[in-house]
């Protein structure tokens, strides 16, 4: 059985090249489906891993009751004094409450590789900073001064955007900025942030409202008790939350989406492919009815004849899986890519074509060529004999 | 008797249409015996020969070939049965294209417990017997057609099946080409023992076997009974 099965299913091989238009459907199908499915796999975690990166257990952020987002709160002057003077908040050597009341807004800077202006988020911050986000470092230039319009771009913003080196001068709403430093985080969603004093923010842009407050607390216990005090004061209607908790949540939808458009979009690709391989291998059977009509006269049996054609199928959904697979790590793999985050503004991060991921894509050519073999193997094991015979 | 057909009937239905092809038909075939089956077009001839090879079932009677009741076994044990009794030799040739003189005749050895080395072996004797020796490595492409045929009678006979049988053999060869194919397998039959059942058109390629049956509208003609 065994030998029968690698003889039909070799002769069936080598014959690949003769019916070389039709078998490339399978293959170019599968590596489109693949290609895709990785990618987009692979965009959502690098999302996933930037945003699992920001943010520590022992800091909180505080919003407006009932704001999802930075975007959507508001906090008042007032109460920011409130907050910071809250029990576990850390206090530095002068003994000032570790934590900034910040504000966000959205800038256009032009992207460097076509010119097109795209959504920067402008982070409104305090002096504070540096004891606040220790992750924050410094890699060239120095850290913005209060009360004087300067800035500090982040590491991610910096490769993506246009006029924004050391030095540069950017306008926005007839206020000019110098850029005095570039920092890194370590690559989260802050490293594509511009960060600036937040007073000088909030009257550039005629704001006077801050939209949250972060606070680093003494231990990651002591967040009960920040929390249970903020939300107990009558003065107050704000959430509170744990840093990772807060970007989990703000990465929910996009994570959500892009693993839409890699299911769904995926799905619809992987049934096309599907049809194709179905084809192709329906045609393959039909091109060798007679070649199946002789040997089964000779006396080979149904098994042998089924098998060859799944073998075959399944290759050549293996060599479309590879090449697909291959192809998105070839292109996309440690990319760097932006996209909208859910607050409107760049997020940068790393594709990661991780082996796992090649792996569910390999997993998925072989179930698209199975499928797409079943019914042509049928067919071939029901090929009835004398009637094929009979075609000329 | 190595063929043994009584009351046989054979029909086809196509949707609600029933036709009778062969009609309560009794033969019997000798070992040893070079039988040509003549008879116009659609009388049935490829009909009878594919329920002595087993590649069908009668609708009615009995097909006892090479001692075996053929239209009492399953498909899988007929395909066996195949196997191990019957070579077929067609019109066409019907080579596989991919594989070479050799691999071709080698195919129906994959169905034994022989050895590879022993399948060569074999393959390389019956190209061997049908004078092909020189051209094992050729594919059927690079072969004439009488060279082809001749191919497919070395796959037909290198299992050493009980039964030879030919459909239309020289149907689609030249005068000359078709007289070396049938003196082959006159050889086969007189040198070698082999039997055969060959259907033929051609009066001249007739001649060639020790008797001649003719069919006509499903049955065979009375006169020409041995
Ligand atoms: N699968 C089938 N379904 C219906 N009718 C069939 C089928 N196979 C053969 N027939 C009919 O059976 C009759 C005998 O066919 P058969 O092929 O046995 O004739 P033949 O003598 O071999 O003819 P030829 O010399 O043209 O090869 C024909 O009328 C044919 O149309
Ligand atoms: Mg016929």
């Amino acid at each position: 059985m065994f030998k029968q099965t690698y003889a039909i299913t070799v002769m069936n091989l080598r014959a690949i090249p003769q019916r070389l238009g039709t078998s490339s459907v399978i293959v170019i199908g599968i590596a489109g489906v693949v290609a895709v499915l990785v990618s987009v796999l692979a965009m959502a975690a690098g999302f996933h891993k930037t945003v699992a990166n920001s943010g520590r257990a022992d800091r909180a952020i505080v919003l407006r009751g009932g704001s999802q987002a930075e975007i959507n709160s508001s906090i008042a002057r007032d109460n920011l004094l409130t907050i910071l003077d809250a029990p576990g908040v850390q206090k530095d050597a002068s003994g000032k409450p570790v934590g900034c009341g910040e504000l966000v807004t959205v800038v256009n800077l032009p992207k460097i590789d076509d010119g097109n202006l795209s959504n920067v988020t402008l982070r409104g911050s305090c002096p504070q900073l540096p004891a606040l986000r220790p992750e924050l470092k410094i890699v060239e230039g120095r850290m913005f001064q209060p009360a004087v319009r300067e800035l500090i771009v982040g590491a991610g913003a910096a490769k993506q955007f246009a006029g924004i080196t050391l030095g540069s001068h950017i306008g926005f709403k007839e206020s000019d900025w110098t850029v005095v430093g570039i920092f890194t985080t370590g690559g989260d969603a802050h490293d594509s942030e511009l960060i600036a004093d937040a007073d000088t923010v909030q009257s550039a842009f005629r704001r006077s409202l801050f939209q949250s407050v972060t606070a680093l607390l003494t231990s990651p216990d002591a967040f009960d008790g920040f929390k249970d005090a903020l939300t107990t004061n009558p003065t107050l209607t704000v959430d509170v939350k744990r840093e990772p908790e807060y970007y989990a949540e703000q990465s929910k939808q996009l994570t959500k989406l892009l693993n839409f458009i890699a299911y769904f979009v995926g799905g619809i690709m992987a049934v096309g492919a599907m049809f194709g391989a179905l084809n192709t291998m329906y045609s393959a059977v039909s091109a060798r009815a007679r070649e199946i009509a002789t040997l089964r006269a000779i006396g080979f049996g149904a098994g042998p004849v089924v098998f060859s054609v799944f073998a075959e199928s399944l290759l050549l959904a293996l060599l479309g899986g590879a090449i697909g697979a291959a192809l998105s790590w070839a292109f996309f793999n440690g990319n760097v890519v932006s996209t909208l985050g859910d607050n409107f503004s760049q997020v940068v991060f790393r594709l990661t074509v991780t082996p796992a991921l090649i792996l569910s894509g390999i997993w998925l050519a072989l179930f698209i060529g199975l499928l797409g073999g079943l019914f042509p193997a049928i067919r071939s094991a029901r090929l009835p004999i004398i009637d094929a015979l009979r075609a000329q | 008797m190595i063929v043994s057909l009584k009351k046989v009937a054979k029909r086809y239905t196509r949707g609600k249409e029933t036709v009778e092809v062969l009609h309560s038909l009794d033969l019997g075939i000798e070992q040893g015996d070079f039988v040509a089956l003549m008879g116009p077009s659609g009388s049935g001839k490829t009909t009878l020969l594919n329920l002595i090879g087993g590649l069908d079932r009668p609708s009615e009677g009995e097909v006892v070939v090479a001692g075996e009741h053929i239209d009492r076994l399953s498909g899988a044990a007929l395909a066996r049965w195949r196997a191990r009794n019957v070579g077929f030799v067609f019109q066409f040739y019907n080579l596989m294209p991919m594989l070479s003189a050799q691999g071709n005749v080698e195919l129906p050895l994959l169905l034994t417990k022989l050895s590879a080395a022993q399948r060569r072996k074999n393959a390389q004797t019956a190209l061997t017997v049908v004078g092909l020796a020189d051209r094992a490595r050729h594919k059927p492409s690079e072969l004439s057609g009488g060279q082809q045929q001749r191919v497919a009678i070395a796959r037909a006979l290198v299992a050493d099946p009980t039964l030879l049988v030919c459909d239309e053999p020289t149907g689609d060869l030249d005068r000359k080409t078709a007289d070396e194919i049938l003196g082959l397998l006159q050889t086969l039959n007189r040198d070698y023992g082999k039997t055969i059942v060959m259907v033929t058109h051609d009066p001249k390629a007739a001649e060639f076997a020790k008797r001649q049956l003719h069919m006509d509208k499903g049955t065979l003609v009375p006169g020409n009974m041995p």
